[in-house]
């Protein structure tokens, strides 16, 4: 294989991994094994990624499956606790959320893990991220209901930053 | 004739219950609160228990009548790329145009130190704004 000499923006498999979700869930939403669907599931696995190639960059290397099962773990059992916080929150009539804005300082440095952990705040309730600041190397998070920044900043670095970190490398 | 034991229908039942309320919670949510921001909390309720329990609620079902549910999981797999992404582009609109925030405003070209800096009130002027007409 000839990979690693070319530039993977001018390779037709550089993303096979990206190839395979892209052809696999074309033949799932399709529900058929159909020479047509195939033909297309090719088509889209070839295609897609190299005309993206350009938003992706060069993808990442998994380095720690331990830990993609650790924050597998960490931020869905999070989604079910922070739902019933932000349950209690907006069905107690007597209480309204002091809201916040947390800036989450980065140590990661992976576009992608990046990516990831600001979509990860954006998907456990009660915190979204609005910024991602890539000059200042910092998140901006809105949070809901929050009396201490930065607690909640320290806590977001443990939970999703530092086995995002081990994952990216 | 279907041979689908009571059991399974009624962890079925439980499990759209729970995506029900949680979706309620969500719309509730998006009444009460007080400004755009803490309404951006609203939908990430939504598509994550809301969504998540009825989901789970569709497998079963579909694994119990000899369906695989991994349709469902596809679901899944969109709702965790796309709502980051608009939740992101509503806050980074909204801060451009300067939207009010009971937490003030954050000053992203400045640097700040620690957020909600500014007293917690009750975000007063925000009621303007939002509040649909009762």
């Amino acid at each position: 294989m000839s990979m690693v000499e070319h530039k993977t923006g001018r390779l037709w498999l550089a993303h096979p991994v990206l190839s395979l979700i892209l052809a696999g869930s074309w033949l799932l939403l399709q529900r058929s094994v159909a020479p047509a669907d195939l033909l297309a599931a090719c088509v889209l696995a070839l295609v897609v990624p190299r005309v993206t190639a350009g938003f992706i960059g060069n993808g990442a290397k998994l380095q720690s499956v331990g830990a993609v099962i650790r924050l597998l773990r960490i931020v869905l059992w999070d989604i079910v606790v922070s739902n019933l916080t932000v349950a209690k929150i907006v069905l107690n009539p007597l209480r309204s959320p002091t809201p916040a804005w947390v800036p989450v300082a980065l140590d990661i440095t992976h576009e992608n893990g990046i990516a990831l952990l600001a979509s990860i705040i954006t998907m456990t309730p009660g915190t979204v991220s609005c910024v991602v600041d890539q000059e200042r190397r910092r998140i901006m998070v809105h949070a809901l209901d929050c009396d201490d920044p930065a607690a909640m900043a320290r806590d977001i670095k443990a939970r999703y930053e530092q086995p995002l970190k081990e994952i990216f490398g | 004739m279907d041979t689908v034991n009571s059991a399974v229908e009624i962890i079925v039942s439980i499990m759209l219950l729970v995506g029900a309320f949680f979706t309620l919670v969500g719309a509730i949510g998006m009444v009460r609160f007080r400004d755009f921001f803490q309404r951006l909390h609203a939908p990430t309720k939504a598509t994550t228990l809301g969504v998540g329990g009825i989901l789970i609620a569709s497998m079963i079902h579909g694994v119990a009548h000899g369906r695989y549910g991994i349709h469902e999981l596809l679901i899944t797999m969109f709702l965790f790329i796309t709502a980051p992404v608009s939740a992101n582009l509503l806050s980074k609109a909204a801060l451009h145009l300067k939207v009010p925030s009971g937490a003030g405003h954050p000053d992203v070209a400045r640097r700040t130190t620690t957020g909600g800096d500014s007293p917690r009130k009750k975000a007063k002027p925000v009621r303007s704004k939002g509040k649909p007409a009762a």
